[in-house]
């Protein structure tokens, strides 16, 4: 028996909803708010391969999008290059910096990893804001106008969101295609127990520096977009400890390790934003960090799987079985 | 003469780095988790000081008994209604549990104090001594001195008596404990207080001395990562030196290369010894 619910139709019903939405809602605010929800749902789903998937959780992800934010900009304020032509650099960068961490850290047990990731993030944006040639604490800006359509700076947010609606579909193209391969199923094995995977011989090492890889590469991208649409990045919102809040809080909120999950959490934590910062004005940022601190809080304790697992708990198994095959 | 009122001025800091910092081994040492809030606690313990002057008047000695006090309470208040329940949990609940603690108490402090730099008024302790040559802050010296003394007592107290001996049990076999009739889960509990304690009062000596904001939280919790790594997860004594250490190289690197590079400088020492040695100096591997 098909019905609505199943997992077909309901991606269908997905997918065809993100493509119409800028169409339906024209609006320049619903599109900067979908906009908004897409690079979200990019960069959470980018941290769910290594943090939520390989279970290693990364508290500084945000040296990876910083790095991706600031090299497109920096080649055109150096040589007046098209944006572009700094998406592949940053990519490069960031999967340099990725095997730098891994090593030494992967030898040992998780919590050393999130400790590096923290303090290396840290070191990265203080670092960035006393450097002369990016700009210090003023930071880059890109092309105010556009000298063609390769300096991806448009009026209009619509190409900016088919771009961003592109990469989160092959983002999760691939990570769909992980989670089905050996790789997936590897990264699983580590999560659930690092020593048992290991005698049952999974390279543990090798998978876990893959996956940290993969998911820097992303958040890196996640990073070039940000700046190619903002046209501005400092060492705060690029390299900031807030950017890696936001990517675990949007992932851990849907469901980390979860396909959907970075998509779900995006879609309820955008516009939840939005409407905390139109409700509490100019002041509204701090109280939209208290809150966040506080969902992250009683995810930890009371849902660690986040909302996709709690809605498995929650929905009776008869119904779901009688509903979804 | 600079330079040697440069390195006592790094090790008076550095005094009160080994304080807040074996709070966190001591909880590392025995649970195997990692406390992001607890640069945190250090910054309520620098808030708790400022209101008990503020409100109530008082000397150090008050002061600092006050912070201490309130923030053993806020860590046995943590442990018994968050950490117990994420314990045995996954990885994910365990980090995401006092991430998400650090972020909720530093904006709720940016929020009722706002993001202003302040200052505890003038003390009794104000004043500066001429010792051989060197000018010291009387408050800087006072506290370097008291972080000092109270960070050896914990090291005594986790090796030298019952309760200690029940705290190291309970860290070695939790089961083998119960059996020998320890409570692991109140032993725990005392660790988190003890923990957030030596933070809290860390916070209140730290007071006397700088003025700060509620910013300074994850300065001081990324000092003290550095500060247990290079003095070994769970030895009291290795964060001793490890935090003199610290305060020294951050005195003298503000000093020669300027005052950003000296956190540059303690970080990429991090970075380093995650690389190189893992386990710490005085850890094993």
């Amino acid at each position: 028996m098909k019905s609505i619910l199943s997992p077909r139709v309901g991606l269908f019903l997905l997918a065809a909803g993100l493509l119409f939405y800028p169409i339906v809602f024209s609006g320049a605010f619903y599109r900067d708010i979908g906009v908004a929800v897409l690079l979200a749902a990019i960069f959470a789903s980018a941290w769910n391969i290594v943090g939520g998937y390989a279970g290693q959780v990364s508290v500084g992800h945000s040296m990876f999008f910083g790095l991706g934010a600031y090299t497109p900009l920096l080649f055109y304020t150096l040589w007046g290059w098209s944006p572009i032509a700094g998406i592949p650099a940053g990519i490069l960068l960031s999967i340099a910096l990725a095997v730098v961490i891994g090593m030494p850290t992967f030898r040992l047990t998780g919590h050393y990893f999130s400790m590096a990731t923290i303090a290396v993030a840290e070191l990265i944006r203080i670092f960035a804001g006393t450097w002369n040639l990016v700009g210090a604490a003023i930071g880059l800006q890109g092309p105010a106008t556009a000298r063609g359509w390769w300096d991806l700076t448009f009026r209009s947010e619509l190409p900016y969101y088919y771009i961003f609606l592109a990469v989160l579909g092959i983002l999760l193209t691939i990570t769909a295609a992980m989670e089905r391969r050996r790789f997936g199923f590897y990264l699983r094995a580590i999560k659930a127990g690092e020593r048992a995977a290991r005698s049952l011989g999974v390279p543990v090492r090798q998978t876990k520096m893959k996956a940290l890889a993969l998911s820097a590469a992303f958040t890196s991208v996640a990073g070039s977009l940000y700046a190619i649409k903002t046209g501005f990045i400092d060492p705060d919102s690029g390299f900031g400890i807030l950017v890696s809040i936001q990517m675990i809080i949007v992932a851990a909120l849907g469901g980390a390790g979860t396909l959907f999950g970075p998509l779900l959490g995006a879609l309820i934590l955008v516009p939840l934003q939005t409407a905390t910062n139109t409700w509490f004005g100019g002041g509204g940022s701090g109280l939209t960090y208290i809150l966040y601190g506080g969902i992250i809080v009683l995810i930890a304790r009371f849902e660690p799987g986040g909302l996709f697992e709690l809605w498995h708990r929650v929905v009776p198994e008869r119904w779901r079985r009688a509903h979804a095959t | 003469m600079v330079a040697l009122q440069v390195i006592v001025g790094g090790l008076l800091s550095g005094a009160i780095y080994a304080l807040f910092s074996s709070g966190l081994t001591l909880i590392w040492g025995m649970m195997n988790f990692i406390n992001f809030a607890h640069g945190e606690f250090v910054m309520l313990g620098m808030y708790v000081a400022l209101l008990v002057v503020v409100w109530l008047g008082g000397g150090p000695a008050v002061f600092g008994i006050a912070a201490a006090l309130a923030l053993f309470a806020l860590g046995v208040g943590i442990y018994l209604s968050l950490i117990r329940h994420v314990l045995r949990g996954p990885m994910l609940a365990q980090i995401l549990s006092t991430f998400g603690l650090a972020l909720l108490l530093r904006y709720t402090a940016f929020w009722i104090f706002s993001a202003n730099v302040v200052s505890l008024p003038q003390t009794s302790l104000a004043g500066t001594i001429n010792v051989g040559g060197i000018f010291l802050p009387l408050a800087q010296l006072a506290a370097g001195a008291v972080a000092l003394t109270l960070t050896i007592s914990l090291h005594v107290l986790l090796t030298r008596t019952t309760v200690g001996s029940k705290l190291l049990a309970v860290a070695e076999d939790r089961t083998a404990a119960m059996l020998m009739g320890i409570r692991p889960d109140r032993m725990q509990a005392l660790a988190w207080g003890l923990s957030a304690g030596a933070a809290g009062i860390a916070g209140a000596l730290m007071a006397t001395a700088y003025p700060w904001s509620p910013s300074v939280g994850e300065t001081f919790g990324l000092i003290a990562f550095v500060v247990v790594a290079l003095g070994g997860f769970g030895s009291v004594l290795g964060s001793l030196y490890a935090g003199l250490i610290i305060g020294l190289i951050q005195a003298v690197s503000a000093f020669w290369l300027g005052a950003i590079y000296k956190d540059i400088v303690v970080y990429g020492l991090f970075v380093a010894l995650l690389w190189f040695r893992p386990q710490g100096l005085m850890g094993k591997a």
